[in-house]
This record gives C-alpha cells, structure tokens and sequence, in this order.
C-alpha cells in the first residue's frame, strides 16, 4: 500500500502534474521509433557502402557506389532532420557539391574523397550500437517498472519459481512488492532519465556526424551563394548599363554628328534649315544628358560620392511622395561598396512602401552601432509586406547577402510595417 | 561685373570663360579647385561668383562648401551653383540664409547662352534662380498631399512654376505670350490661394514661393 503512495507521490513530487509524465511518454515512443531505424538503417548502409565500395576495383562499385552514398546522405539527413525536431540538436550539413552530370568515375571518387564520406562512414556503427542502446534505454526504462508493478499485483503467481526482476528474485508476495519497490525506482529515475537518453543519443549523432569544421563549410557555401549572387547582379548591372548607353546617350550623339554634317553643308547654301537643324543637335544632346544622368544615379547616385550615406539617404527621402523623416547617427562614413548597397537597399525598401503600403508617413532611422551599419525603416500603412521570392524586398536580401548584412521585416497586417537592415561594417 | 568662376574641367572652364566675356562680363578669376576657390573669393571681392559643386582635390560637394562659406564671411555673396545633377537638398542649404542672390542650375542650362546669362544677372542683382528641375520636383511631391495646389488653374500652375524658378513678372509674360498685367493678376490669386503675403520685392516672392513649396508653409 505505501507503495501506492510513494508512486502517486512521484506525480506530485515533480510539481508540474502530468506534464512531465507526458514528456517521458513523448520521448520513449520517439526512442522506440528510432531503434529499428538505428538499426535497419545503419546496418542496412553500412553493409551496402562496405559491399559497394569494395566492388569498385572490378568497376560495378562505379555505378552502384553515387547510389549508395547519395542513400547514406538522404539517411543522415532525415537523422539531422529528426535532430532538430525531436533533439533541438543542429547537425551543420557539409557535403561537397558535386557536378550534375559528372560522369560515374568523377562521381565515386569525388564522394569518396569528400572527408563528410567517411563522417557518415564511420557514424554508422557508432549509430547501429550505442545510438540504438541510447534509444531503447528512452523506451524501456519507462516500461520496466510496469512489469514489476504487474508482478507485485499477481503476475509473480504465473511466472516461472526464481524469475528474475532486475536484481530481486521473484518467489512470493513479499519478494514480488521488492520487485514493485525497485520498479517504483527504476520510475522515478525513468522520470528523470528518458529525455535525456533521448537527448545524449542526438547529442552522440551530432558528435559523430557532425565535424568541427561543419560551421566552416556552412560559412564557405555561404560565401560560395553570396559571392554568386554579386557576381550575378553585377554582370545583370554591367549588361544593363551597356545596353543603356548603346541604346540612349550613344545613339543620341551619333545623331547629333549627323545632324551637325548636315548642317556644315547646308550653311551656305540654306541657313534657314541649317538653325532648324542646330536646334534639333540642341535637343538631342540635352537628351543624351538627361539619359546619362540618370544611367549615374542608377550607377551610384551623385549625392553619395559627394556626401555620404546620411545625406543620400536625406535626399532620397526628400524625393519621395509620402512625408518621409530621416534621423542619420553616422560619426564617419563606411566604404564605398558598404554605402551603395545601403542606400540601394533603402530605396527599393522606399519604393515598396510608397507603391504597396498606402502609408502616409515613413521613418527612416540609420546609425551604427556595434560594428554594424542598422537602418530601420518604417512605414504607417496597411502591412502584410513579405519578403516573397521574386519580389523587392528578396533582392535587397541577396544584395546585403553580400556584404553579410540581414534584412528582417515586420509587417502584420493593418501595418505597421518596420524594415530593418544591418550590414557589418567599420566607419572611417 | 567681375565674376569668379570654380570649373574643374578645362573645356566647360574655357567656354564658360569665352561665354560670359562675350557677354560683357569680366573673369576675376577661373580656378580648378576648391582652395583656389575659397581664396579667390576672399580676396577679389567678385560681383558674382559661377561655381561647381564637385571640385578637385576632395570630388566631393567642395564648390557648395566653399560657396556657402564664403557666404556666411560675406552675407548675401551672389553665388550662381551649377552641378551635373539638382538635388533639393543642395537647394535648401543654398536657400536657407534667405539672403537671396543664390543660383542652382544644371550645367545642361550652359547651352541656352542667353538664358544662363540671363540666371547669372539675376543672381548678380540679389535674385534667386532654382533650376526647373528643382521645381518640378517640389511640385510634383508637393502636389501629392496639398489641397491648395489643387485649386490652381492649370495657367496659375504655369505661372507658378515660373515665378519659382525666379523669373520676374516681367519674363513670365514674355515666356507666356500675355501682358504683364494677365501675370499680376494671376500671381495674386496664387498667393492669395497658397494663403501667402504678398510682396513687392521679386525676390521675396520666390523665396515665399520656395518655402511653400519645400515645407507647404
């Protein structure tokens, strides 16, 4: 009987009800999902890779062995994935790019060289023993004392004379409620246990599959996407002002020679049509201006080579339609590249807000702080702004990508709606 | 009337200098650079000063400066600004002694002799010229939000905009083909409708148009 009690005061003890009860629940099923895949699974890829790539001397292991490991891959990162969501242990991913259409040879020896492999490689039996150990335990440490509750309430009667429950030899009522008492334990240390076996056994899958240079690799393809993107945007930029000059200011001047031929042939014999003809060269270079001024500012604006940041900023805002206040803390000036990609930002973030959000008034707030450039802006209008792929907001992310800058928006609907951006960067 | 002329590039330096002695003016002095600047109108006490806004060594906004330096040691220095491109942050600081005798132009008005002539007279006489550009702007934003502006004739918008850019009511109404007298009474209901107080002083007016425009007081 004050077994009852000592059991029912488990439940209590623990102060939080059955919170804790459910959270041990959560976490034995999860370990017992996990064992047959522990098992099977790493037993199964092991196997296959050590089969496939000894195959590879008498050229079948050249086919099958991108298979096999592209498999292993997939199997390691639905464990990463399980990681996450039942562990909340991050396992960084760093698997070398391969080629598309690289040809069986390239394949093989590209995986196999790839040191993230033989990470897997070698996870595997680590995970097919001690991480299938970590996660039956989760189970069966709950269970346990079920069977030794159930002896204490009669089983002890059908069980063989001398079973063994844990370490108490089950004979007679007396030594059956032992049995319940080490169960009652085994409980309570189940309580407290199961999440983290649970736990150890992802931190043990992050130890091995995991590496220390997984942050590293995550950096390097960061730097890899980003640097892409520059590289894109740049060429889009180049062709673009290529294709505006040949188009505009180019064509415009090649006129205007014409134009001015003709006229130094008219001037004797028509002057009349010759100051027709001047006026029109008039024209086309104003044009040819106009157009180039405004090739420059979409290059890199006047004000920001002459000014800076802060007053740019001043202008842009003094252009727009929408009330736009402008509050600049910059005791120097960033470099060029940092100040250009700032203010292309926070013209796209204007030009969204003034086209989607309907608002009225726009605050812009730019300041550096903690070695990082930070612009909030902000706007009183309707919200539900997103950074959808595709849209304005998407490419002023992938810009400050370039220069490690984040963008973050805030935009509930019926606003308001708050941009901020922040790009490392130190000031002159 | 003595001018000083700041222009880095040789060309636009030489035919600036070819345009305004055409005109009867006389160059004090034609300098590249902005210490070269500050000096020259310390010194040669000019009647009108004809500068760039981007100048060597810095190629930043060092003509502005020089100029709205020069401005504050000697008050009411008619400054004629030109630049390759108008902001209307530029044309606030120019604007905000209320002085008057202050131009902005695109360099592009260069090609209209008589009428950058015409811009640097003005100045000279303690005028205030702002580039059409400049207007435009202000007026196109100011139109957005403003309930005055939307009671204007589309004539008074044109008189506006011309009396902004500092032309007296007399060029207004050679530029509109109509007597003088079609002008002052169409600037008179502007200022009546922008709830503005009228003045005599043809600079004054601009400048009262300008404030309006820039902050819709």
């Amino acid at each position: 009987m004050d077994i009852d009690t000592k059991s029912s005061g488990v439940g209590t003890s623990t102060g939080q009800g059955r919170a804790p009860a459910r959270g041990v629940a959560l976490a034995a099923v999860r370990g017992l999902a996990l064992v047959p895949i522990c098992l099977i699974g790493s037993v199964l890829c092991f196997c296959l890779t050590l089969v496939s790539v000894a195959l590879v001397p008498i050229g079948i292991g050249l086919v099958t062995t991108p298979w096999v490991l592209t498999g292993v891959r997939a199997f390691a990162d639905r464990r990463r994935l399980l990681a996450v969501e039942w562990g909340g242990v991050r396992i960084p991913r760093a698997y070398r790019p391969l080629p598309k259409d690289a040809n069986p040879w390239a394949r093989t020896f590209g995986m196999l060289r790839d040191p993230a492999t033989w990470r897997d490689f070698r996870w595997l039996p680590v995970d097919m023993t001690a991480g299938t150990v970590t996660a039956l335990l989760a189970f069966a440490l709950p269970l346990y004392p079920l069977e030794g509750f159930a002896i204490a309430a009669g089983l002890w009667r059908v069980l063989p004379d001398g079973y063994w429950y844990g370490f108490v030899r089950v004979t007679d009522q007396v030594s059956a409620l032992y049995a319940a008492g080490l169960g009652a334990v085994v409980l309570l240390a189940a309580l407290w246990l199961t999440p983290r076996l649970l736990h150890a056994h992802f931190r043990l899958t992050g130890a091995v599959l995991g590496s220390g240079q997984g942050e590293l690799a995550e950096r390097v393809r960061v730097l890899t996407e980003t640097r892409r993107d520059a590289v894109d945007t740049s060429a889009a930029e180049l062709r673009r002002i290529e294709r505006d000059l040949h188009d505009g200011a180019q064509a415009r001047l090649v006129a205007m020679g014409m134009d001015l031929g003709t006229i130094e042939t008219l001037l004797e014999k028509n002057p009349e049509k010759a100051r027709e003809l001047l006026a029109q060269a008039r024209r086309s270079s104003a044009e040819a201006l106009t157009e180039l001024r405004e090739l420059v500012r979409g290059i890199h604006p006047p004000v920001l080579a002459e000014r800076g940041l802060g007053d740019a900023v001043r202008a842009l805002a003094l252009r727009m339609p929408v009330e736009t206040e402008v509050a600049v803390d910059l005791p120097g000036r960033a470099e060029a590249p940092v100040e250009a990609a700032a203010y292309f930002a926070v013209s796209e973030v204007l030009t969204n807000a003034v086209k989607h959000s309907g608002a009225d008034r726009i605050w812009i707030d730019v300041h550096h702080a903690e070695g990082a450039l930070r612009i909030a802006v902000t706007d009183d209008g309707k919200g539900g702004a997103a950074v959808a792929a595709g849209s304005g907001l998407a490419g002023v992310e992938r810009r400050l990508g370039t220069f490690d800058g984040v963008m973050a928006v805030g935009s509930p609907a019926g606003g308001p709606t708050m941009v901020t951006m922040e790009i490392p960067c130190a000031l002159s | 009337m003595r001018v000083v002329l700041a222009e880095d590039l040789f060309l636009l330096r030489d035919g600036l200098v070819r345009l305004l002695e055409a005109h009867d003016f006389e160059i004090a002095a034609a300098v590249e650079t902005g210490p070269e600047l500050s000096r020259a109108l310390a010194g040669l006490e000019p009647d009108v000063a004809v500068v760039d806004v981007r100048l060597p060594p810095t190629h930043t906004d060092e003509g502005l400066q020089c100029a709205l330096e020069a401005r504050r040691a000697r008050p009411g220095l008619p400054v004629l600004v030109l630049s390759q491109h108008v902001e209307q942050l530029y044309a606030r600081e120019l604007l905000a002694d209320g002085t008057g005798g202050v131009g902005y132009l695109l360099k592009d008005r260069v090609f209209d002799a008589e009428q950058f002539v015409d811009a640097v007279r003005r100045v000279a006489a303690g005028g205030t010229v702002m580039d059409p550009q400049v207007i435009q702007q202000l007026l196109s934003r100011r139109a957005a939000a403003d309930r005055p502006l939307e009671r204007l004739t589309p004539r008074e918008l044109e008189v506006l905009e011309l009396m902004a850019q500092g032309r007296t009511n007399a060029a207004i109404a050679g530029r509109l083909v109509v007597t003088e007298r079609a002008i002052a009474k169409h600037t008179a209901n502007i200022f009546a409708k922008l709830s503005l107080e009228v003045s005599d002083d043809d600079n004054r007016r601009v400048l009262a148009v300008l404030a309006y425009l820039d902050h819709g007081r």
